[in-house]
């Protein structure tokens, strides 16, 4: 089994390295793009018996630090 | 006075940080590895150097703050032994929730290496009791995620409670409040970015990191 965390900063924390994609993006020639915001994907290959509150703690003790961010947990097929 | 200096994989400078602890202090210090489990009884500082622990893989720090000698840290922290965290070790106890906040990549993306004027705000503490309010100092920086960040409420809790200990002259890294190191409640542990131990004689360009080891003396014997 599968499941998918988005690790993504907090709105109103400054996010330094979406900024300097974002420029990069505006440099390659693209327009329209508002802003960027950067972010961590985590793919968990797992036994189908994992519990989500397990899964819930990997992300509050690990995977996100919950002072700067916020995640969302995904179960993919 | 015995002294341990925690070394993690990509730690960097422990070795300084030992030297500066033994020649100011003149304590028994010992360096040791992340996979130990205890640490020496009737220790009297505690001290996480600085450096790239686990290459800053995940978060600066957020390796190094889960491996198995960091229980023993947070346990003998909450018994108020004094826990120094210098750059990466200041990383590492916000990592670990010995303080309060988060350390996030400079505003301006680049590393920033160059000797930076500090600010004591706070002349009481175990670390700082040999400075003068107000006064500065120069130290040296060299970090890539410096860029001290917490809510506006934890903020104003630091500054009520006089735990701002060194504030940065001029914005270096993005830092809220232009904070480079911060104590925790009981005023036993002190992390920071700037680098004391590398600003402890002449040599080194000026010896103002000195009264840090010096006031830990002071505090201990």
């Amino acid at each position: 089994m599968k499941t998918r965390v988005f690790v993504t900063l907090k709105n109103g924390v400054l996010d330094p390295q979406g900024k300097a994609i974002h420029h990069a993006i505006e440099s390659l020639g693209f327009s329209g793009v508002n802003d960027v915001r950067a972010g961590r994907l985590f793919e968990i290959e797992h036994e189908p018996g994992l519990s989500a509150t397990d899964i819930e703690a990997m992300c509050t003790k690990l995977l996100a630090n919950m002072v700067i961010e916020n995640f969302e947990i995904e179960q993919a097929a | 006075m015995r002294a341990a200096v925690i070394q993690f994989p990509g730690s960097n400078c422990d070795r300084d940080m030992a030297v500066a602890i033994r020649q100011i202090t003149g304590a028994d210090t010992r360096i040791m590895w992340h996979r130990e489990t205890e640490l020496p009884e009737k220790l009297d500082l505690i001290a996480i150097p600085g450096g790239f622990s686990y290459g800053d893989y995940l978060r600066s720090g957020a390796m190094a703050a889960r491996s198995p000698i960091m229980q023993a840290v947070v346990a003998t922290a909450h018994r108020g032994v004094p826990v120094l965290g210098v750059c990466n070790g200041f990383q590492i106890l916000t990592e670990a929730g010995l303080l309060p906040g988060a350390l996030m990549r400079n505003a301006g993306i680049r590393f920033v290496c160059r000797n930076v004027q500090l600010t004591v705000e706070n002349s009481q503490s175990t670390f700082t009791n040999q400075y003068e309010a107000g006064q500065s100092i120069i130290c040296p920086v060299a970090h890539h995620d410096g860029n001290y960040f917490a809510d506006d409420e934890t903020l104003n809790r630091l500054e009520g409670d006089g735990r701002i200990a060194f504030r940065y002259a001029e914005p270096v890294n993005g830092s809220a409040r232009n904070i480079a190191g911060i104590l925790n409640l009981s005023g036993n542990v002190l992390g920071m970015m700037p680098h004391p131990e590398r600003m402890i004689e002449p040599l080194q360009g000026g010896s103002d990191g000195r009264r840090l080891f010096e006031g830990l003396i002071r505090e201990i014997a």
